[in-house]
């Protein structure tokens, strides 16, 4: 076995000096009634050809975005990602490191978190940043844990423009801590009536833009109306690169910022790996969850970075933690701060710019269509657009057509009487012929 | 004195004898050889500066967006693409990494990461796909996911498996759930205890507290186990679920799990098991014959996912035939057209316990950790267990010549657990002998964990370290544990004098805590 380095003479040599006769002997506290001999029922070793013949057959099964024009966002995102990128997350050290709790010998990845934390609590426009969640989601039900440790209220109220796998994340968390939750049925732009359902119960409210129909709000209002109940404004941000042209949470008066930062320097991988950030006001960090990397020096004055005010979390606080969470994101925020340390500004700027300039392009290809019609009324790259057949099926059409055209609502939420709703999403990597042919495709299969 | 392979002095037999001069003055630059004094990317970057070439977008194409235009300055710097793979790769020089030597952090499991693993998870057809793409242009995937279940299965001994959990706490979190929904449905949702070791996990008292439950603690034997008189005294009526941790923290089988189990069982009490430690027991022993009925399993120990620096990682629950009903959301069923994602309960209901994360969990893992499963195969995985065991179990003969194991008798399974027992009277504690094991050239174990035992160093060596690098390794700690007792305080007190840095002041950190980087303020003109 390539991965084994004992030879049989090793394990003899090492039994003889344990004194002990055979491997058995070491597993001498397992129960009788509980010990396997022979091998489970599954297959048996294969080499490195082997295995690599068997999963590029399982991937080939798939259709992969590169081989079709694509238009599916949903809070996932296809963006290009540097090449770099992906060959510095692969270096040994960043790779095959761990949580860096000897700080003397894992500078290398305090350092990035130290910048990671930087660089998200810039793009959000907010104080402070941990070193990142799972995901989006899981970030987003932990600020709304947050938010009730902050203000010791017990209620959550979600806008009608998120996610609804975001919102049924939090429905679980919530339960689990037994908190309440009101949920607002989906609509494509009605943030402002979360302000009608801020009572005093309630410890946030949680909003997203742009929203999962793909609009962008201002949510000023609503963070005013949050605060004057003494309530937190929590943003969610599922496509990050919008934060290069719209308007930071922050300067909108989040108190929690809660995004998905995948579009950058990560892959749409099915659904995860994915990197969750974390960002809110100084005054509330020792309420936040998860891990904080922060500035220091060393018994020489250098400069240098550890993990710190550890007592909010579960290997010091235990039962009294501010989450339970232990492992992150860690190598995905790495490639974030990579991706980002390449943008810079300008980069970040000029991607956003053509991000939204792809998505007019395909809203007015769209919209031009008979029988269709784009309902989002402001957007960065992502419209909903009305089909005249259910959307579920067009979707399944096209894809048959070899054509990914988007995510219909139905798949995110079959109850909400949207089957006639598509989510289109652009990037840079959408190309003009895309959208150019797509009305034609459209047409021809409607017609059919 | 004897020299290493490239020549220099080396002096085990010696240690103690010789003051320490291996601290020279500092270098002028603040480098020091290969190891280049890196400043942050905001002290190096530019405002302008890019490392990306993009097109710019047509003019005014941002005026729809009236007053939500970014207008203020974002604060992030860009460098070309040399000097960005440069900062990083500067950066990457200080860390330790299992590609460069034995890193024995107790629990953690860091063994070898197949690149094959990599390559796989990198396959467009895995990495390039949408979570919600049309499933019929995705059945490769689905098709993975499912195998990656079934082997769980199989190799847990239980019937069901759920995905989803993004980590190991992630995953407690879920079975912790399903255990809560299974009382609640049975009427027994009066039951508000969990019951965890003391020597547990932090995140299984974290978890059940974050799940509404009282954390009650079970007592520990003198040998290191649950104590059954202390468990059957504090399982009642008022108690969900217990949690344990098996091969437990202290790195021992406990025993009596069936019993523990048992005795669970008939107070009405779901049984919890921690899998951070299945890499012990994977292809020996299943958890189902246990009596286990929830168990995450973290893909990134027992199943070799990159740690990454501190994740991603994986934590797919198996569930018992009793607890397979309160499963999250999604899960994959085989129907007449291949493989289905349901992401909806067919009725349409929203039960309080939907989905615990976006989309279907961590893909990327799952290729991996099938990629591994595939190569080593139920032999293989067998050996995987086995060997763990045999390193630990060496390591502990070999190093209890000069340090105090915490449960001398009888075998421990895949970790080695010491005390600072040994270390009394030398001036040096469990962290100083860390340190000192940096300077030569090993990460230190897990230190302080378990909280039951005084001064812990648990150490795992992991079935990927050859004989070879085991031995080097137990060298240089008989070595410096020679060096402890003969009175060369200095050497550990001052450690580490070779990493990139020195000890560094963690009280400062937390007092002042300066969580990002801010520009300096402009110097103040003197009056002229």
């Amino acid at each position: 076995m390539r991965y084994l380095p004992l030879t049989p003479e090793d394990r003899a040599d090492m039994l003889r000096t344990i004194g002990a006769t055979s491997i058995d002997d070491l597993f001498i506290d397992v129960p009788e009634a509980a010990r396997r001999t022979g091998f489970v029922d599954l297959p048996l070793a294969q080499g490195e050809l082997e295995v690599d013949r068997e999963l590029s057959a399982l991937a080939a099964m798939n259709r992969s975005a590169v081989a079709s024009p694509f238009f599916c966002g949903a809070g996932a995102y296809r963006h290009h990602v540097p090449a770099s990128v992906d060959h510095l997350i692969q270096r040994s050290e960043f790779l095959t490191s761990y949580t860096p709790y000897q700080p003397e010998i894992a500078q290398g990845t305090l350092q990035v978190l130290f910048e990671f934390q930087t660089q998200v609590a810039a793009l959000t426009g907010m104080e402070v940043a941990n070193a990142s969640m799972y995901d989006g989601s899981t970030a987003a039900a932990e600020g709304v844990m947050m938010a009730a440790r902050v203000t010791r209220r017990n209620k959550a109220v979600l806008s009608p423009g998120l996610h609804p796998h975001y919102a049924e994340t939090i429905q679980t968390l919530a339960h689990a801590v037994g908190m309440d939750i009101e949920r607002m049925p989906l609509a494509v732009d009605a943030e402002a009536d979360v302000i009608s359902h801020i009572g005093p119960d309630v410890a946030c409210v949680v909003v997203q833009t742009p929203n999962v129909f793909g609009t962008a709000t201002d949510v000023t209002k609503i963070a005013d109306a949050a605060h004057a109940a003494g309530a937190l404004l929590i943003v969610v941000v599922t496509e990050v690169v919008s934060l290069g042209l719209l308007k930071s949470p922050g300067e909108m008066g989040a108190d929690i910022v809660a995004a998905e930062g995948q579009s950058i320097g990560n892959g749409l991988n099915f659904g995860g790996p994915y990197v969750g950030l974390f960002a809110t006001r100084e005054k509330y960090l020792r309420q936040a969850p998860g891990r904080l990397c922060g500035e220091t020096v060393d018994a020489d004055g250098r400069r240098g970075f550890v993990l710190t005010l550890s007592t909010r979390e579960q290997h010091i606080r235990r039962d009294k933690a501010t989450s339970n969470i232990c492992t992150n994101s860690g190598l995905c925020a790495l490639a974030f701060t990579i991706h980002m340390s390449l943008l810079g500004e300008a980069g970040l700027r000029r991607l956003a710019a053509l991000n939204h300039q792809m998505a007019r392009k395909l809203a007015a290809a769209m919209d031009a269509i008979p029988g269709f019609e784009v309902l989002t009324p402001r957007f960065f790259n992502e419209i909903a657009v009305r089909t005249p057949v259910p959307a579920a099926d067009l979707v399944q059409t096209l894809a048959d057509n070899n054509l990914l055209v988007g995510v219909p609502v139905s798949r995110l939420d079959p109850m909400a009487g949207m089957g006639d709703v598509l989510l289109m999403a652009t990037t840079e990597v959408t190309r003009d012929v895309d959208i150019q042919i797509l009305p034609r495709i459209i047409k021809r299969v409607l017609d059919q | 004195m004897t020299m290493n392979t490239v020549g220099r002095p080396t002096r085990p037999e010696a240690a103690g004898d010789e003051p320490l001069n291996d601290y020279v003055h500092p270098t002028l630059t603040g480098a020091r050889g290969l190891l280049q004094d890196e400043a942050l990317i905001f002290e190096l970057g530019g405002w302008d500066k890019s490392g990306v070439d993009l097109p710019e977008a047509e003019a005014g194409v941002a005026d729809d967006l009236g007053d939500l235009f970014r207008t203020a300055p974002i604060g992030l710097p860009g460098l070309s693409e040399p000097e960005t793979v440069r900062h990083y790769v500067r950066l990457s020089q200080k860390n330790h990494a299992i590609d460069l030597a034995l890193y024995p952090l107790g629990s953690c499991t860091m063994k070898h990461n197949p690149r094959l693993n990599e390559k796989m998870a990198r396959l467009p057809g895995f990495s390039d796909i949408h979570p919600l793409q049309p499933q019929s242009s995705v059945q490769g995937a689905l098709k993975l996911m499912d195998r990656l279940a079934h082997w769980l299965k199989t190799l847990t001994g239980m019937p069901a498996v759920a995905l989803s959990p993004k980590a190991g706490a992630h995953g407690e979190l879920c079975g912790l759930l399903a255990i809560r929904g299974a009382h609640e449905a049975n009427g027994q949702g009066h039951r508000k205890t969990v019951l965890t070791p003391t020597s547990a996990h932090g995140t299984n008292p974290a978890t059940a507290a974050f799940c509404g439950y009282t954390v009650e603690e079970i007592a520990q034997t003198p040998d290191g186990r649950v104590d059954l008189a202390d468990l059957a005294k504090k399982l009642g009526p008022h108690v969900a679920a217990i949690m344990v941790t098996n091969p437990n923290t202290c790195g021992l089988f406990e025993r009596d799990v069936i019993e523990i189990a048992r005795l669970t069982h008939e107070a009405g009490a779901y049984f919890y098991g921690d899998g951070a430690n299945f890499n012990a027991i994977v292809g020996r022993v299943r958890p189902g014959d246990l009596g286990v009925d929830a168990m995450h399993i973290n893909l990134h120990k027992t199943f070799s996912t990159p740690h990454g620096g501190g994740g991603p990682g994986a934590g797919p629950v198996v569930l018992s035939e009793a607890l397979a009903p309160f499963a999250p959301l999604p899960w994959i069923t085989h129907g007449e057209d291949g493989f289905e994602l349901i992401e909806h309960r067919e009725d349409g209901a929203q039960t309080a316990f939907g989905r615990m994360c976006a989309f279907h969990g961590q893909m990327g893992m799952y290729v991996r950790a099938y990629a591994y499963m595939l190569s080593h195969g139920a032999d293989g995985l067998r050996q995987v267990a086995e060997d763990a065991v045999l390193n630990a179990n060496y390591l502990k003969t070999v190093l209890s010549a000069e340090m105090s194991p915490a449960f001398p008798d009888g075998p421990c399974m895949h970790e080695a657990l010491f005390d600072d027992a040994w270390l009394e009277g030398t001036g040096v504690t469990t962290l100083d002998f860390a340190k000192a094991m940096i300077d030569e050239g090993f990460h230190p174990m897990t230190m302080y964990f378990p909280l039951v035992v005084h001064g812990a160093m648990l150490i795992e060596p992991t079935e990927t370290e050859s004989k070879a690098e085991l031995d080097r390794f137990a060298h240089a700690l008989l070595a410096l544990a020679k060096a402890a007792k003969a009175g060369d305080v200095e050497r550990f007190k001052g450690a580490p004098y070779h990493a990139p840095l020195r000890r560094l002041d963690e009280t400062l950190a937390a007092r002042k805590p300066r969580l990002r980087w801010t520009a300096p303020e402009a110097p103040k003109m003197a009056a002229e």
